[in-house]
């Protein structure tokens, strides 16, 4: 028996569409309303009704299939996965489970060994089911619980990774690109905090002299992790515990556990051995899901810029490959510099705003990309200004900070402050002769070879001019003033 | 003769052309329910307000040329319990369902309405359509009108007896495995099961989704035809409902001799009580006299049909009734915890026959077991379709008893539920296969009523229809009972 693992990681990624409608009835789609207001006898499971599936939930689903190189089977099959609890009006959950939407796909992902794709088994489509607030602790000693069916019948899909990570960064990693790439497909809010996508993360250790199916591993289950990096701690947390207990001689049993957020610990819920028989068949009352080529084109022609693309065409533009990075991964950062690289067109000019400024104000006042504060056309005639050299890169700040708190142009910033950069060549001259002759000991230094001098001579020039010199013309005019004492 | 002697077609007629008024028509039927629906049993639920109410508002409200455009203007009709209601209780003979109220009206209903039909109240039936006698209610026992000792068929027992007795013309009923023609055939009157995906199921309330299918009972195969062109339509709120052709409002003039019907060997063996027999084959030399070349051919699967059933039924059925847990609606039964909630709601709701096809199906669908029961049945059902599928070849009906026996006495099969089973043997083969099967009254024996199945293609009810009426044309004119009333 070695003492050797290696780790092996498989998540379950579940993933609420966002429809206008449920995906078996008429009714709306929508987080936070009041309880049971967004029901109707078929999504309540009253006697008689029937599913009708939601063509929408259908493309949605396809895409993010598509946009993760999936095979996207033209036949699919519902089926009903059953088991009784409140919050499971029929008592079962249509789901699909031995002919699912879409198969055999990856997401990329970098290590610090390159490249690396990770397999994605399936992607199937199914229901998610109500909520249950419980009066009290827990359901066991709860005074009782009140239902909410809102969410039932809200269209999930699930996507199921291959047992292909082998760290919880590569986890990581692999969770945040999926949310990446799905982000740009608008298909989901992806709010792990609202659960609009939740991870389940399956966790084992197979020692090195194994060589038998991964399947036959005890494989722990993580359930109710809410967040990336919990995600990450979780199976931190268990990788450590069972690499304890193998080391100790214990045998891991193949069981679900939760995570506890405040000890960053996992506890058991229930062995597999205990688990439900879901008693799985084909739904009856729905056809089976039949699509098309010509549809199935027709979504992989309505695919946007993926990812990898957007990577690859800033690195282009030359935009820098860490910038690029941050620019990708907030869909609605790199929509904004869409298009106001659109209207300016120095692709690094407009990154270095939106990443260090922009970005700065936005997080400072904890504002979204989804809804800018200054618009991108506005953001396009401050650069402007600046590309033009009518403001300084100092002014500009000042300026971008005004019409963020007031939301005026840039233009009229500028004018009611007065700010424009100095470019008068002969005016700026008259103010650089007078500091030279002012400052003869400074110059002396220069002459001696200081260039540091040169600093300070800019400094005090920019001083009488209340920094609204053009700084690269005052340093021009200065070396030519001085060349003159050499 | 009275307005209740009437079918469906003669009654919106009448009304139609103004010789009487709907709330007449509406009146006549109650009453008649009033007399014989206490020893019957028939309906569960008689709303005889809502019924006069509509009825005066067609009288007074509505123009003749408005009336016109109602198939079904003034015809009382009544509704199987296991189809919603808003404003009438629905049960499904359940006692689960007890004082359940539908936030919806099942899409038959609408439709039926729409046409001036005038539900007068909803029947019963074996619990949630699980059995052959209508004993299986949490409401009690219907009689057959025939012979108040005797079932009246099941499920749809009440909606065959309430037509046989004349308390309307017309009902609606359900039929998964023979659920219409087995109590048409046995109550002496007309019933169809459509093509599967012919009438949207929505709000009927489901026992096996794939076999379910809502079909009318009446005392004429024109009722049948009219009420079929009304209610088989696509709906779109039901994914298994067919987008085809409209089943014309009355049945074409057929010469039978222009078709070639076949007669299942396995349909004629033994076990068929000879006074049936008596009759079937008396009604076809009557066939045969009339020029149709009847041909014998075989369905070799048909043995399998039952097994195959009792397979696919429970197991569907297992997962239909998974949503009576007492946590929304009907019956719930306190507990310690939720399991025992869950315990105690299902233990008290649900009768014997029910928890014994929950039971069954779970099993049926249970891990290791699947492949085995569930998996083979649905193979074996795709074997009983091609079997259909190669005789359509050479023929162009399929005629078969309905059932293999008369009424049988109440109680008298509560102990042996295979025998209870084997009651469908004729019938669940349409199911199955998806196909429309019509059973027609062709006389009595010993008073007791025979019926003759029809089957015919996919889509076919339109020839099924025709030469029911055809053979109708022919038979001497059916008898009803109870015509002195019940003293």
């Amino acid at each position: 028996m070695t003492n050797q693992y290696e780790v092996v990681i498989g998540l379950e990624v579940h993933v609420e569409l966002k429809t206008q409608t449920k995906l078996f009835c008429g009714c709306a789609n929508g987080f936070g309303q009041d309880p049971n207001s967004q029901t109707c006898p078929v999504c309540l499971g009253m006697p008689g009704v029937l599913p009708v599936l939601n063509g929408e939930a259908v493309a949605l689903a396809t895409r993010a299939a598509l946009a993760l190189h999936c095979t996207v089977n033209s036949y699919s099959k519902f089926d009903r996965k059953q088991y009784f609890y409140p919050d499971l009006p029929k008592a079962y959950q249509i789901s699909q489970y031995d002919q699912p939407l879409a198969e055999n796909g990856h997401v990329t992902i970098h290590t610090a060994a390159g490249k690396r794709n990770i397999g994605i088994e399936r992607i199937h489509m199914e229901e998610d089911a109500g909520k249950l607030n419980h009066l009290g602790q827990r359901l066991g000693d709860a005074e009782g619980s009140l239902v909410d069916l809102n969410r039932a019948g809200v269209p999930l899909i699930e996507i199921v990774s291959r047992p292909e990570m082998h760290s919880p960064e590569e986890a990581r990693q692999y969770l945040v690109e999926l949310r990446t790439i799905l982000s740009y497909l608008d298909i989901s809010d992806l709010r792990m905090e609202e659960g609009s996508m939740r991870c389940d993360a399956n966790v084992s250790l197979r020692p090195l002299d194994f060589t038998g199916s991964l399947a036959d591993l005890p494989r722990v289950e993580i359930k109710n992790v809410n967040s990336f990096r919990n995600v990450q701690r979780g199976i931190e947390f268990e990788i450590n515990r069972q690499r304890q207990m193998l080391q100790t001689g214990q045998r891991i049993i193949k069981e679900t556990r939760g995570f506890d957020d405040a000890s960053g610990s996992t506890y058991s819920q229930r062995s597999k051995e205990e688990a439900n028989d879901y008693r799985y068949f084909p739904e009856p009352d729905l056809p089976p899901l039949v699509l098309t080529e010509k549809w199935l084109k027709e979504q992989r022609e309505a695919l946007p810029q993926l990812p990898d693309e957007l990577r690859q065409s800033l690195a282009e533009r030359g935009v820098a490959e860490r910038d690029a990075e941050v620019l990708v991964q907030d869909v609605n950062l790199y929509h904004y510099w869409s298009q106001v690289v659109a209207l300016v067109s120095d692709a690094r000019l407009v990154t270095n705003w939106l990443l260090s400024d922009y970005s700065r104000l936005m997080n400072a006042n904890n504002l979204s990309f989804a809804e800018p504060k200054v618009s991108a056309h506005g953001l396009a005639s401050l650069l402007s200004l600046i590309t033009a050299g009518t403001l300084s890169g100092k002014m500009a700040k000042e300026v971008l900070e005004t019409m963020f708190d007031t939301g005026e142009t840039a233009e009229a910033v500028v004018k009611r402050l007065g700010l424009s950069q100095i470019t008068d060549h002969n005016a700026i001259k008259e103010i650089v002769s007078a500091v030279v002759a002012a400052n003869p000991a400074v110059v002396q230094d220069f002459v001696s070879g200081k260039e540091k001098a040169l600093t300070f001579l800019v400094g005090q020039v920019m001083k009488q001019t209340k920094g609204q010199a053009k700084p690269d013309l005052v340093n021009a005019l200065l070396r030519e003033v001085l060349a003159t004492y050499a | 003769m009275g307005t209740i002697d009437w079918d469906a077609v003669q009654t919106a007629d009448q009304v139609q052309r103004g010789e009487i008024s709907a709330a007449e028509c509406v009146e006549a039927a109650l009453s008649r329910i009033d007399n014989t629906n206490p020893t019957v049993h028939a309906f569960l639920h008689v709303d005889a307000d809502r019924a006069l109410a509509r009825a005066r508002f067609m009288d007074h409200n509505l123009t003749r040329e408005t009336k016109a455009n109602l198939p079904l203007a003034g015809v009382p009709v009544a509704i199987k319990d296991n189809m919603v209601t808003t404003d009438m209780p629905t049960t499904a003979g359940s006692k689960i369902l007890e004082g359940f109220r539908s936030p919806y009206n099942a899409t038959v209903v609408e439709l039926l309405e729409q046409a001036g039909a005038i539900i007068v109240g909803k029947t019963n039936m074996d619990e949630f359509a699980m059995g052959s006698s209508t004993e299986h209610s949490a409401y009690g026992v219907t009689r057959n009108p025939w012979d108040l000792t005797r079932v009246p068929g099941g499920s749809s027992g009440g909606s065959a007896a309430a037509v046989a007795a004349r308390m309307v013309p017309l009902a609606l009923g359900s039929d998964t495995g023979g659920s219409i023609r087995l109590p048409a055939s046995y109550c002496g009157v007309f019933g169809i099961k459509p093509t599967y995906g012919r009438v949207s199921r929505y709000g009927l309330i489901a026992y096996a989704s794939s076999l379910d299918q809502i079909g009318p009972l009446a005392r004429s195969v024109r009722d049948l035809s009219r009420t079929l062109h009304l209610i088989a339509r696509h709906d779109a709120k039901d994914a298994t409902s067919l987008d085809a052709n409209t089943i014309l409002e009355a049945p074409i003039p057929t010469a039978l001799q222009s078709l070639r019907i076949g007669l299942p060997e396995e349909y004629f063996g033994e076990g068929i009580d000879v006074r049936v027999r008596t009759v079937i084959e008396k009604t076809l030399d009557r066939l045969r006299e009339s020029g149709v070349d009847l041909i014998p051919i075989s369905l070799p699967h048909t043995r399998y049909a039952i097994a195959t059933y009792y397979l696919i039924a429970p197991a569907e059925a297992s997962s239909n009734l998974s949503r009576y847990d007492g946590v929304r609606y009907g019956l719930r039964v306190v507990g310690d915890d939720l399991i025992h909630m869950y315990q105690n709601t299902r233990q008290e709701g649900f009768g014997p026959e029910v928890k014994r096809r929950i039971l069954l199906g779970t099993h049926a669908l249970s891990a290791g077991y699947y492949d085995a029961y569930y998996l083979k049945a649905q193979k074996v059902r795709t074997l009983i379709r091609q079997d259909f599928d190669n005789a359509f070849e050479k023929v162009d009906l399929i005629v078969t008893p309905t059932v293999a026996d008369l009424p049988f006495k109440l109680g008298e099969r509560d102990l042996d539920p295979l025998q209870m089973y084997l009651t469908d043997i004729f019938t669940v083969t349409t199911n199955l296969a998806g196909l429309p099967g019509l059973s027609q009254p062709i006389g009595l024996v010993d008073g007791l009523p025979v019926g003759l199945q029809w089957m015919g293609p996919p889509l076919a009810e339109d020839r099924v229809l025709s030469a029911a009426s055809a053979l109708e044309a022919i038979l001497p004119s059916p008898e009803w009972p109870l015509s002195g009333g019940i003293q």
